[in-house]
């Protein structure tokens, strides 16, 4: 069987304007996405995870420009849609975004009950009745009273609005959701709820999804398939067992060895040096300032997304294919 | 309750650097009938050399007990010792001494900074206003020591950076270099690597491993029980302004007793597919201007029965060096 993807970027870079010249936030990254999978992104702070996810929806601020590259989403060309058809036809019904920090996300001027209904009429028409209804079903789906349709955001604790803007993004029963750091700032048993409440609606709503973190613990939780991101690049990308079982990229590598591990007593190490900036990137590949693998082409040449083995992909010179 | 570290003997108040006794902080709140029991009788101690690692999640009283321990806010009762002596009746001199000798390192303290602030501006300014050097090249030597200690180097040059051009990271180093400057024996340390990427944090943890192979004491405050493991030497496990579980660091997450440890460690995520986290407490940490009856964890607990409802569980030994309070342990 063939599988058809039903997300496709190819190519895609991102640049932001800003005092200092062009920031380019997110290079030439190429990946697909099949139903029914669940993609987790993992980079830090700077590395584009944000400007990757927000540009697949075209939902990019001012100050940004798509510089090149495709994303087909169900066949439809999105970088050359307008904000009309976006509304009416992509977003929310077809993909659904949960931004960072999205406790924010909700106006507290507004009950619950507004929101869902504001939301669902920016995408289509349907009775009030109708609307608040699915949200009720979605609030209990997602372990929060429906009596809170009447609450104001600000009444809510962190987890619970955490579930009010997953139970939102579901509302149009859309193909894929796309969740940025949908746990961060939460406290860790919060954070379990709401990373089991996750797999637990992925299994029963056949969710696809793209799940991204600067938590490559939290990834682990939740993919089936990883993309690592440093400087705006895909540096490696395979299933959650090829990532996270043989990691190939000294990036990788270094990260999954900066995690403090409750099961051993190894101590946990960090990879010396900080993210290089993206107006002035380095030549090259961007991690080799800080890579204990660096030889002399990885200072001239970037390498490429490359296969090492079937599905798992690297850009590294120093992977042996 | 007395003494957790050492025996139930008057002793442990002289022997510990830093102790508190049946300490509670209450806050009045507006408009409310009762006071918020922040901390709400907690006895802790940490000797010289040592390093006190507290957990629990956003309202369980951790920053609190931090705050009172640099008096920064006042006890409502109970006491804090600072070698042996009450931090609230030390002499004048005394007093001197203990505003330089116990630091607190807070979650990004830079935050809201002046610009045009710099990183010796940063770093000189308590050693500045607590008159500690004489000469201004006195003042560089201890700015640039304290860089040092922090592996900005070389100092010369982070010392005229400015502090909003630094990464977290480096930011979150200045916060450390800026206590060490004024040279104290404890280090209070609120979640200080939780902003941070994950690659930078281990530099960081590293940084303050050295400071305590020189003999510095630390009490360190977060929600994530896994960096106190590789961290602390004792961890104390706070809910709703109460101790729940006290034990050696390597103890409490491999074997955690109290049920609520049990779901912090549960929860606390692994990079390894096969592993999943657990929520083993439902429900979130209630308000503790309104925190239940018996048992603070109760609602949430898996284990609860009749009694937790009706009896607060006191901290006692279960076993050696352990303490919990759980009706069930």
């Amino acid at each position: 069987m063939v599988l058809v993807p039903i997300l496709k970027a190819e190519g895609l870079s991102v640049d932001y304007f800003t005092q200092r010249g062009r920031l380019h936030a997110v290079s030439d990254v190429s990946f697909s996405l099949e139903e029914g999978e669940s993609l987790g992104i993992v980079g830090e702070s700077g590395s584009g995870k944000t400007t990757l996810a927000t540009a697949l929806l075209k939902l990019l601020p001012m100050n940004a420009e798509v510089v090149s590259g495709r994303v087909e989403i169900q066949g439809m060309d999105v970088l050359s849609m307008d904000e009309e058809s976006l509304n009416k036809s992509l977003r929310w019904r077809v993909v659904s975004y949960v931004p960072q920090a999205s406790q924010n996300a909700l106006d507290p001027l507004y009950r619950i009950d507004d929101q869902f209904v504001e939301t669902v009429h920016a995408h289509v028409d349907m009775p009030r009745e109708e609307i608040l209804h699915k949200a009720m079903e979605l609030l209990l789906r997602v372990g929060v009273e429906p009596s809170k349709l009447r609450s104001y955001p600000w009444e809510l604790s962190g987890g619970q609005k955490q579930r009010v803007m997953i139970a939102l993004s579901l509302i149009l029963k859309p193909k894929i959701v796309i969740l940025d750091e949908p746990t961060t700032a939460l406290d860790t048993i919060i954070q379990a709820q709401i990373l089991e409440l996750f797999r637990e609606l992925k299994e029963y709503e056949r969710l696809t999804a793209i799940f991204i973190s600067h938590d490559i613990s939290v990834i682990s939780n939740v993919a089936n398939r990883v993309g690592v991101m440093y400087a705006g690049r895909l540096v490696e990308l395979g299933s959650s067992e090829s990532v996270f079982y043989t990691p190939l990229h000294p990036y990788t590598q270094g990260l999954l060895k900066s995690v403090p591990d409750l099961r051993s007593d190894t101590p946990y190490s960090y990879i010396p040096g900080s993210p290089p900036d993206l107006v002035s990137p380095p030549s090259g590949c961007p991690f080799h300032p800080r890579c204990p693998l660096a030889m002399e082409i990885c200072k001239k040449i970037n390498p490429a997304l490359e296969a090492y083995d079937g599905e798992h992909l690297v850009a590294c010179h120093a992977v042996k294919r | 309750m007395r003494g957790l570290t050492l025996e139930a003997t008057e002793l442990w108040k002289e022997r510990a650097l830093i102790a508190t006794e049946e300490l509670r902080v209450y806050f009045k709140v507006k408009g409310a009938n009762r006071p918020l029991k922040a901390v709400d009788g907690v006895s802790v101690s940490v000797e010289k050399g040592k390093t006190l690692g507290i957990v629990g999640e956003s309202g369980s009283g951790k920053t609190t007990l931090a705050k009172a321990i640099v008096k920064l806010v006042k006890p409502t009762a109970g006491r804090i010792y600072f070698e042996g002596k009450d931090i609230y009746k030390l002499s004048k001199s005394e007093k001197k001494q203990f505003r330089r000798r116990v630091q607190m390192v807070f979650q990004d303290p830079f935050d809201a900074i002046d610009p045009i602030y710099s990183v010796y501006d940063a770093v000189s300014e308590g050693a500045k206003i607590l008159g500690l050097t004489r000469s201004k090249s006195e003042l560089d030597e201890i700015v640039f020591r304290a860089l040092e200690q922090v592996r900005l180097t070389p100092a010369q040059d982070y010392a005229q950076r400015r502090v909003t051009s630094l990464s977290g990271g480096q930011r979150q180093r200045v916060a450390i270099a800026r206590v060490l400057a004024m040279n104290p024996d404890a280090l209070i340390l609120d979640e200080p690597v939780s902003m941070l990427d994950a690659s930078v944090r281990g530099e960081i943890m590293k940084i303050m491993g050295d400071l305590k192979i020189q003999g510095k004491t630390f009490v360190m405050i977060t929600h994530d029980i896994a960096t106190l493991k590789f961290f602390a030497d004792e961890v104390v496990v706070m809910y709703l302004g109460r101790v729940m579980e006290v034990a050696n660091s390597k103890e409490i997450t491999r074997n955690p007793l109290h049920p609520y440890t049990q779901a912090l460690v549960a929860a606390v995520p692994v990079p390894d597919p096969r592993y999943k986290v657990k929520s083993l407490a439902k429900g979130e940490i209630p308000s503790a201007l309104n925190p239940p009856a018996g048992c603070p964890f109760h609602p949430r607990c898996p284990l609860a029965q009749e009694i937790c409802r009706t009896q607060v569980p006191e901290l006692r030994r279960v076993a050696p060096g352990r303490l919990a309070a759980c009706h069930f342990v």
